[in-house]
């Protein structure tokens, strides 16, 4: 990427030191600081949660018990079912709050605009991900997100709606009955409480492979908010 | 903002990474030190809106005869002994704390209570449910039999198997909280608590203490809240 800086003045010019530089400032401090509280909880609620699953692992009856999985412990957090909902129990808090806040600053603020999945992004999905995965040619970049961002960012954060509102109805099937009820019941809003976890899961590797390729000033940003040299405004500068 | 003097956008970049720093304190969960109490506020700040939540009137789901699991399909499960070997035949329950007529009490002034049948869902912090059939007297009506404070905070009890529980008195008094001497209209066998248990349907299942000796109305707990909740688990444990 061009930073067209290195202009290697000697120092009597210090005038011509004045370096300027393209940057975006694209990360409000609340989705920063949200985006890492939720990822803290994410963390610590996939963990704990798998420790919990571990009691019992299986979506079917007690008798005859039919387990899925055997979860490695090194993967669990909270060391017994105890203390795993302990750790469950205490983060779901953050998890919310941050969610909250999250969502409440997208809608007030109008920035959800650049990071929601619309139908008129649909048409960029299949460019984006030839681009990724299959080696195609990589589509202009006119936004701050490509559709296929668009797409991951906007389902996560419906698999982070679905897991607090499946884990209310697991947490309170009877004061909640309402919300089990399109669930399938509360036996069901178990298997869902589990499938948006895996929502998240997946997610989190394609996610943190993008960040890692696109490179420090991008994981720099969601840090300090600002982006050096976004490759939206060189080509809108370019045009 | 496209064009920006590089120094200015490094003082900007640095002063927003500052404004991140209050998601370091997630970082106390961290500290060995902290981490037990942090998590003990985190299950008493959730037991404390799990209270709020609760309402008197509110059923639990109640369900079909057709929906009910059979008996061999409801498990038996204990913290330790499935029969710590309670003497049927001179068995009474002790009744003390905040109430008029303290003393032991027979299963047949129990059962001379207005017995309550109901299908309804056991739910076990393992991540299992079962519906199933329980008949018993309603602890309302045995707390008015004993002339207990009903203003008093807690219902605790005390089982032949060295378990032991406390319930709030809000949750003792909702119409659906049994003292239960029956499971699929027989009496209780062994395994599943006999003579007396608590049947909760609104609370997780480890509340539902079997084989009970002792009934206590009482303002405060001792050190002794519950057998699990005293190693870790939620003691409100409301559903």
């Amino acid at each position: 990427m061009a930073s067209g800086a290195q202009t290697g003045m000697p120092d009597a010019q210090p005038e011509a030191r004045m370096q300027l530089v393209t940057a975006a400032y694209e990360h409000p401090w609340a989705i920063r600081f949200t985006h890492w509280l939720n990822a803290a909880a994410v963390a610590v609620l996939a963990a704990s949660g798998l420790r919990i699953f571990r009691a019992f692992p299986s979506f079917g009856a007690k008798i005859p018990e039919h387990d899925l999985v055997n979860i490695p412990q090194a993967l669990t957090l909270g060391g017994w079912l105890g203390g795993a909902l302990q750790w469950h129990f205490t983060f779901m808090w953050l998890f919310a709050g941050s969610g909250v806040l999250y969502l409440a600053y997208q809608l007030i603020s109008g920035h959800y605009k650049t990071v929601l999945f619309l139908p008129r992004d649909v048409k960029g999905v299949w460019p984006m991900a030839r681009h990724y995965f299959l080696f195609g040619p990589k589509p202009p970049a006119t936004e701050q997100y490509n559709a296929l961002q668009k797409l991951a960012y906007t389902t996560t954060v419906l698999c982070g709606v679905a897991s607090l509102l499946t884990g209310l109805v697991l947490y309170k099937p009877v004061q909640f009955s309402w919300l089990a009820w399109p669930m399938g019941g509360y036996h069901l809003a178990r298997v869902w409480h589990f499938v948006a976890m895996c929502g998240f899961l997946a997610f989190i590797p394609g996610h943190v492979i993008m960040v890692v390729l696109h490179g420090w000033s991008n994981f720099a940003s969601m840090l300090t908010g600002w982006k050096r040299d976004p490759e939206y405004l060189s080509r809108r500068s370019a045009e | 903002m496209a064009s920006i003097e590089d120094k200015k956008l490094k003082q900007l970049s640095r002063r927003q990474l500052l404004k991140l720093a209050p998601v370091l304190a997630v970082g106390a969960f961290a500290v060995t030190r902290w981490q037990d109490p942090l998590l003990d506020h985190g299950v008493r700040l959730s037991d404390w809106a799990s209270g709020l939540l609760f309402r008197r009137r509110h059923p639990a789901a109640t369900f079909s005869d057709g929906e009910v699991v059979t008996f061999a399909k409801f498990p038996y499960n204990g913290y330790d002994d499935l029969d710590p070997g309670v003497d049927l035949e001179n068995w009474t329950l002790s009744v003390a704390g905040n109430v008029r007529h303290p003393g032991e009490y027979t299963l047949a002034q129990i059962q001379a209570l207005p017995r309550i049948r109901q299908n309804t869902r056991h739910v076990c912090v393992e991540g299992w449910d079962v519906i199933g059939r329980f008949g018993g007297a309603r602890i309302s009506d045995f707390l008015a039999l004993i002339g207990a404070d009903s203003s008093s905070r807690y219902v605790a009890v005390e089982c032949a198997d060295d378990y032991y529980e406390s319930l709030d008195m809000a949750t003792a008094l909702h119409p659906q909280s049994l003292l239960c001497y029956e499971m699929y209209d027989q009496p209780l066998d062994r395994g599943h608590g006999a003579p007396l248990r608590l049947s909760l349907p609104t609370k997780v299942g480890y509340k539902s203490a079997k084989y009970l000796t002792k009934l206590t109305v009482a303002n405060v707990l001792g050190a002794q809240r519950g057998y699990w909740e005293d190693q870790g688990y939620s003691w409100y444990a409301g559903l």
